[in-house]
């Protein structure tokens, strides 16, 4: 059902974890639907240089999460909200046609992070 | 790795008694049971065996036994064959809200021809309280059917109080026993069942057979019209190989019933306790009326796909009522109904047992399964608590 990547992210998970000093914070979905992702960045000159996230959720949820975080290192701001839901997908080789929506909350989790750090910024 | 099978209300291997069994009707007894020659001859002599052992497991009469194609279509049949035979007698049936989904999407057929259908809740535990039954019944009822056992939580029903309510109104009563035939002691004259739905591959027979018990003198409408077989109320050439297979799994069954049952729960016990040392895990359904070889539960702050996969991963092979787990994308109808919350229903996972599980399984899965769990906590935002995520509702995302 799953790819091999996304079997890869979702049992060895990279950057899992609570980040106490995130420049932005994104939580995405709900419990009720099955899933949701905490994602956190933090932010130096305009580029993510560090993300983590939790998630609560089925095996795609967690690739998803562990991908986002993967990909977004290293890149602007700008970069990085030009990711999408199809690039996230892309990037673990597919998801089953019934997971693109509901666990695919990666790329919505990380607008959200950065709409949060750019609030911060602007207070 | 070593694999683990804790699927068993799933399916269930072949009996390699069964099969052995089976096999001489694929080659040389391969005759049409209708035909007047030798092959045929043996053939319906084969499945009259079968149907003798196959009554004989429920202490029915073989002329009360119809052979099917599987649990879905023996609860199909009972409840679309008994609401069109009595249609002119009324119009109300009374099913519960933790059938399987052969028996509520047969209900929302018959819903859908003009029937109505009264659908009674049941208690934290999944019990079916049999005044709510006699409550629910009217003058236009003709039909009641409750679920024996649930494969999802494992809580065996009052069904024969239940059946001794319909039987004094006057009204056919069936019950839905794929999860409990072969698991526990199913003796159809205590019951007071007029209908009751089982199928092979739950006690080690083949998949692809089932049967209706028809107790005698029951009027039924068929499903599937065409020639004679099956007393005119089952056509269709019947599948022998699978039907002598039914016919050896339930000999099997008879016998060692109680030994699989001494066997399974002590096991089984021991896999709850175990579990439920773990902080946060609930079992699910009745903490004893249930069946010997069933362990649920609701895990709080993850959810039961994700430990399905991990659990694969460790060789053991599970099933989960959550969400996720599910292709419908929906929480288990039977979690909600115990008044389960949505967030937690979506930690949802089911283990059950068989005679072939070892303690040594269960050692190995009482270590397994609380590392997996504290693995997920880990990753799960909720680790210390639902915070404002608790009672939330559900639309779907585009």
């Amino acid at each position: 059902m799953y790819t091999k990547e996304v079997m890869d992210h979702f049992s060895n998970p990279r950057n899992v974890g609570e980040m106490p000093d995130a420049d932005g914070i994104g939580t995405e979905g709900n419990p009720v639907c099955g899933d949701v992702m905490k994602l956190f960045i933090k932010v130096t000159d305009n580029k993510i240089v560090d993300a983590k996230f939790q998630t609560f959720g089925c095996g795609a949820a967690i690739a998803v999460s562990s991908m986002v975080t993967e990909m977004v290192k290293g890149k602007t701001l700008d970069e990085a909200l030009s990711i999408s839901k199809e690039t996230v997908a892309n990037a673990l080789g597919g998801l089953p046609p019934q997971k693109m929506h509901c666990s695919n909350l990666g790329a919505d989790a990380l607008r959200k992070a950065i709409e949060d750090y750019k609030n911060k910024q602007q207070k | 790795m070593k694999e683990i099978y804790m699927d068993h209300v799933a399916t269930n291997p072949l009996h390699p008694e069964a099969l052995e069994a089976m096999l001489p009707y694929f080659k040389e007894h391969f005759g049409n049971p209708l035909s007047l020659y030798e092959p045929g001859i043996k053939a319906r002599e084969a499945i009259e065996n079968a149907r003798a052992s196959t009554a004989s497991l429920i202490n029915a009469k073989a002329n009360e036994i119809i052979f099917t194609s599987s649990g879905a279509e023996s609860n199909n049949f009972a409840l679309k064959g008994i609401a069109f035979a009595n249609q002119n007698k009324g119009k109300h049936i009374i099913i519960s809200k933790i059938e399987h989904h052969s028996i509520l999407n047969s209900a929302r057929f018959l819903e859908k021809s003009g029937f109505a259908v009264t659908y009674l809740p049941v208690d934290k535990y999944g019990v079916i309280d049999p005044a709510i039954v006699e409550k629910a019944i009217t003058k236009e009822t003709i039909l009641i059917s409750i679920i024996h056992a649930s494969p999802e939580i494992g809580t065996i029903e009052p069904i024969a109080e239940i059946g001794k309510i319909a039987r004094q109104k006057g009204i056919i009563f069936h019950t839905d026993a794929v999860a409990s035939v072969g698991n526990i002691p199913v003796d159809i004259q205590p019951l007071n069942a007029d209908l009751l739905s089982f199928a092979a591959h739950q006690f080690y027979g083949p998949k692809g057979a089932g049967a209706l018990y028809l107790r005698e003198g029951t009027r039924i409408v068929p499903l599937i019209y065409g020639g004679i077989q099956e007393g005119g109320r089952r056509a269709g050439t019947e599948n022998v190989p699978a039907i002598v297979g039914m016919g050896k799994a339930a000999e099997l069954a008879k016998r060692d019933l109680q030994k699989r049952i001494n066997h399974v729960k002590s096991l089984r016990d021991k896999l709850i306790s175990n579990a439920l040392k773990v902080e946060k895990v609930y079992l699910t359904g009745h903490p004893e009326q249930r069946l010997p070889g069933h362990a649920s539960f609701v895990v709080e702050y993850i959810e039961g796909e994700a430990m399905l996969l991990l659990l694969a991963g460790k060789g053991i092979y599970a099933a989960s009522g959550s969400a996720c787990s599910s292709k419908a994308l929906k929480a288990s109808p039977v979690l909600i109904s115990i008044g389960t919350p949505a967030h937690l229903a979506q930690g949802s996972v089911v283990f059950t047992l068989s005679e072939g599980t070892t303690e040594e399984e269960i050692n190995y899965f009482n270590e397994v399964f609380p590392q997996i769990i504290n693995q997920l906590r880990k990753i799960s935002p909720f680790a210390k608590g639902w915070g404002d995520m608790e009672d939330k509702t559900c639309t779907p995302r585009k």
